[in-house]
């Protein structure tokens, strides 16, 4: 059993908790400036869309191309499904079966 | 053991703990399957199943591990992907901030334990609680924070079992991460410098990527991307979103983090 990732796992701790225990710990801290704290507020749709993206709309080759393919498609479904369900699980569930659907008809 | 605090009729400690449970069980509800993406995404990623229960139990941060997944598949710098990780929990600071005023009275080595389980849905089930009972109540802090941690580490140890028997690229397993991210991002809208920024951070990864890779176009999309958000205007009627934060100063950080607790209980990760 390989235990190499568990590093990057303590890691991934250390590069987290600092912001969930801060303000407990030194109270006084909460008061980010306004700048900040618009900042932190951007940085998670910041992040999870350019992840996103990148898996669904770059090859994975180098360079790497655009992808032109049903599943950038699919994740455009999730995301109007999530936006009008406001939960998460639905739209992942009709992103996954429209690109089965078309894979197992040889489309995809 | 609650502490009381604050004036106003408050729920009896009990009745507000049954309610966190009620709560708790539509929460576990969904982070069973999305723990079962997650293990099927670590799978692709060539992770062990230790390193999947590690990773639940020591990050506890489904968005970070969902986005660390996808960097290791992509061979991704080990410090790059905790930059990012860093990136996209920050807010744990809004919420984090929000509830020391009700742990003020808890030693610090307590505190220091429970932040370690801070996640969104510790944050909006445990300041509702606390509310309720006008108090801190560290039992029900622990039901709040355990309601995740256990369905979400189950569910990715089974979903990383499982998918040795399924065909992930047949089942278009594979699309399941991308489209989670992009659903959990949109779950994180909530006005106009949310979309700047989201839709930003895409172009901006894209273009970036094309060129450089993209895991270089990934941290430059998520660390140009507030930037981008944060050049748009505010709108009075949005003042109470994401744009709050331009008077933050007069909403005072409460006010940012609760409308961050509506926002994370929808978001289907912790």
């Amino acid at each position: 059993m390989s235990l190499g990732l568990i590093p990057l796992a303590f890691l991934m701790w250390l590069a987290t908790y600092p912001s969930r225990a801060l303000p407990m710990l030194a109270p006084g801290i909460e008061r980010l400036p306004p700048p900040a704290v618009a900042y932190l507020r951007l940085a998670g749709p910041s992040a999870l869309a350019a992840l996103a993206a990148v898996n669904c709309l770059l090859t994975s080759d180098k360079p790497p191309h655009l992808l032109l393919g049903v599943e950038p498609i699919a994740v455009a479904i999730c995301a109007v499904v999530v936006w009008r369900t406001r939960m998460l699980l639905p739209g992942v569930f009709a992103a996954v079966v429209l690109v089965a659907v078309v894979r197992s008809a040889g489309l995809g | 053991m609650a502490t009381a605090a604050g004036a106003g009729p408050s729920q009896s400690v009990a009745e507000s703990r049954r309610r966190l449970l009620g709560d708790g069980l539509a929460i576990a509800s969904y982070a069973l399957p999305v723990g079962l993406v997650y293990g099927l995404a670590t799978r692709e990623a060539n992770f062990s199943l230790l390193d999947v229960v590690v990773s639940c139990v020591v990050v506890l941060a489904g968005g970070a591990q969902f986005a660390a997944a996808g960097l290791v598949k992509e061979g991704t710098p080990w410090l790059a992907i905790a930059g990012v990780t860093a990136l996209v929990n920050a807010r744990h600071l809004l919420y984090s901030a929000a509830l020391t005023p009700y742990m003020a009275t808890r030693s610090r080595r307590e505190r220091a334990v429970m932040a370690h389980c801070l996640t969104d849905e510790t944050f909006a089930l445990s300041l509702a609680h606390f509310r309720r009972i006008h108090g801190f109540d560290a039992r029900g802090y622990w039901i709040a924070a355990l309601v995740i941690l256990i369905p979400w580490t189950l569910g990715s140890a089974i979903g990383y079992l499982a998918a040795g028997a399924v065909d992930i690229n047949k089942l278009a397993l594979d699309v399941a991460f991308p489209a989670a991210m992009a659903g959990l991002s949109l779950g994180m809208v909530s006005g106009r410098r949310d979309v700047a920024a989201a839709l930003g951070a895409v172009a901006v990864a894209v273009l970036v990527g094309l060129v450089a890779g993209g895991s270089v176009g990934l941290v430059a999309g998520a660390v140009v991307g507030p930037f981008i958000g944060l050049m748009v205007p505010v709108k009075p009627a949005e003042s109470d979103g994401s744009a709050s934060s331009a008077g933050a100063d007069a909403l005072g950080p409460e006010g940012i983090v609760e409308d961050a607790a509506e926002r994370a209980a929808e978001e289907g990760l912790p």
